[in-house]
């Protein structure tokens, strides 16, 4: 057991990304153990390479500030210090801003003073060719190489952040440090690292509390959990009776959207967790023990980015005819046929995709039930082109040909498509892809990633207190 | 010999203590889950009920590569590794995607939707 005599560490881990929201009692909880530090991670590359490419969040901006009011609200006046990574979602220089300025909001509305450090994570492109031309940026398993063509199409590119430029604004006495695309493990770990606590369990704990109370049982990603870090080990608990953590839930976790669940690489080595024990005290906490940091050289951070490739367009419909079903590869193989030679014959050009629910819409070709398909059918019709107008036409020339098609033994031969919606096709915006996502061999991340200090006054609008590194 | 090679009937299938025998992971696993690791790969992963559990079918030998390409109509290269991690009972399968996340043609942009397969695979318990 933990000698509860040693120096510890706690962390107040309030949800799983903000904006996902928490229970105020469960928070409250943990203000009552007074944390050393609240961190919490603000995003993920999970809901796909439109948001890092468009600059826009995927959380929403009222759920976020409700977050982050709280959050500042109680952090600010009782001097904890508060690390946000991973800003507006993506975490590239608009997602940043975007929630800057909720941050400035909430200071004004609440009259908060502190200061406020903050830590870009963007990647100029002349960067990253510079570091493809002399051989520092590595492929990652599954992904494709580098080429100079995907870095120039990029419209953004940001840097997994370690823990150092965090740690920088911390030692130059920020309260509140926000960062754009941030190692979530590291938004936890920066301050217990600049106290001298082991990087193994710290960055451990991290990982664990970067996804809040997903790690107890029943998991939630909207509660509050409070980490305690020692020497050697570290504890976590949640902060709502509705849920415990168990040995088993704690360690399932480090399994969690990664490919090795013992060795976890990140900025400046990796976590090697093969040796790790997960102990339940008996009270709902967990001592997790024997995680270790394996420091290796050259630093390397996550490179990821993304490019515009077009618009898209879609249409939604069900289809209850049996014959219809039971023919729908052919039926969709011809319609595409006649779709290509539209694109031919018009020197058009345009990528079709179909998804049908029902069958195999969520798997594709390994689905196994593929050929026993459900009474009804959903179809997605998807268009993508580099201009909204020709993706417009091919989505309807598609929906057209599909609803009239006369396939064999049809007896319904007045529309083969029920649409739930007039007008049937829906606009689906712009459509990127994600072009980079690499190791960087980056050098001295404080150099590269300076922080920006600002003095939040609480009423007016912030001063620069220093431009600095 | 004790065998559980019927499908699933709502109930768990009593594990036999003689091997062999087989059951589908739904009977053995308390989670079967997938989701991305990065937009390149897919892990697929099964916790056992229990240690027990996981050690029979480790030792079982049921969960390879080629097993599990066969059951999801993939090139065995597909299957990038497979991982048994002790401490949570459990077991992870890595999977090249063969769309990138969010690229056209994707059809499970958080990959959260690929583990339905693996609830009727029948191993070695």
């Amino acid at each position: 057991m933990i000698d509860p005599q040693e120096p510890a560490f706690t962390i107040l881990s309030p949800t799983a990304i903000l904006g996902y929201g928490f229970p105020e009692t469960s928070f409250e909880r943990g203000l009552a153990a007074k944390p050393d530090l609240i961190a919490v991670d603000a995003g993920s590359t999970d809901p796909g390479p439109y948001y890092l490419g468009s600059g826009k969040s995927f959380t929403d901006r009222a759920a976020v500030k409700r977050d982050l009011r709280i959050i500042l609200r109680e952090a600010v006046p009782r001097g904890i210090p508060v690390a946000i990574g991973s800003a507006g979602g993506a975490g590239a220089a608009p997602h940043l801003a975007w929630c800057e300025a909720i941050v400035h909001e909430v200071a004004r509305e609440e009259n908060l003073a502190f200061r406020l450090g903050v830590v870009a994570a963007d990647v100029p492109r002349a960067t990253v060719l510079n570091a493809l031309e002399t051989g520092r940026i590595e492929r990652l398993d599954g992904a494709p190489e580098l080429t100079a063509e995907a870095v120039e199409a990029s419209t953004a590119i940001v840097a997994q952040l370690g823990p150092e430029p965090l740690q920088a604004a911390f030692r130059q006495g920020c309260g509140v440090v926000l960062a754009g695309r941030a190692y979530d493990p590291g938004v936890f770990a920066a301050l217990p690292l600049l106290r001298g606590f082991d990087p193994g369990p710290a960055l451990h704990l991290g990982k664990i509390l970067e996804c809040a109370a997903i790690a107890a049982t029943p998991g939630s990603g909207a509660d509050c959990v409070l980490g305690t870090l020692r020497r050697d080990g570290f504890t976590v608990a949640a902060l709502s009776p509705d849920r415990i953590f168990t040995a088993e839930s704690t360690a399932a976790h480090t399994l969690y959207e990664k490919s090795d669940p013992a060795l976890l690489p990140g900025p400046g080595g990796r976590l090697d967790l093969r040796d790790c024990s997960f102990t339940e005290t008996g009270d709902g906490r967990v001592e997790v023990r024997g995680s270790r940091f394996q420091a290796g050289p050259p630093y390397r951070l996550k490179l990821e980015g993304a490019r515009r490739i077009g618009c898209r367009t879609i249409t939604i419909a069900g289809c209850r005819d049996p014959v219809m079903i039971k023919g729908i590869d052919a039926i969709l193989a011809i319609v595409r046929d006649h779709v290509s030679d539209f694109l031919r014959r018009e020197n058009l050009r345009a990528e079709l995709y179909f998804r049908v629910y029902g069958k195999d819409g969520v798997m594709g070709h390994p689905e196994p039930l593929r050929h026993a398909p459900a009474h009804e059918l959903g179809i997605l019709i998807e268009a993508v082109a580099d201009d909204r107008a020709t993706a417009d036409t091919v989505c309807s020339l598609t929906r057209s040909t599909l609803l009239h098609h006369g396939y064999p033994g049809r007896l319904s031969t007045a529309g083969n498509l029920a649409f739930p919606f007039s007008p049937s096709d829906i606009p689906a915006g712009e459509v990127y892809a994600f072009s980079i996502y690499h190791l960087w061999q980056c050098g001295d991340p404080v150099v590269l990633f300076p922080v920006r200090i600002l003095q939040c006054t609480g009423q007016t609008a912030p001063s620069p207190a220093v431009s600095t590194r | 010999m004790y065998r559980t090679n019927r499908p699933f009937s709502g109930s768990l299938h009593p594990v036999s203590a003689f091997s062999p025998s087989t059951a589908p992971l739904r009977a053995l696993a308390r989670v079967i889950r997938s989701k991305n690791s990065g937009p390149f790969e897919l892990t697929l992963d099964v916790i056992f009920q229990d240690r027990g559990t996981f050690e029979r079918v480790r030792a079982g030998g049921g969960l390879t590569a080629q097993v599990i390409a066969r059951h999801y109509g993939l090139d065995t290269g597909l299957v990038k590794a497979i991982h048994w991690f002790a401490p949570a009972s459990a077991v992870k399968v890595v999977l090249a995607r063969t769309v990138v996340s969010g690229h056209p043609g994707d059809r499970d942009v958080y990959g959260a939707q690929q583990h339905a397969p693996l609830l009727t695979l029948e191993v070695p318990c």
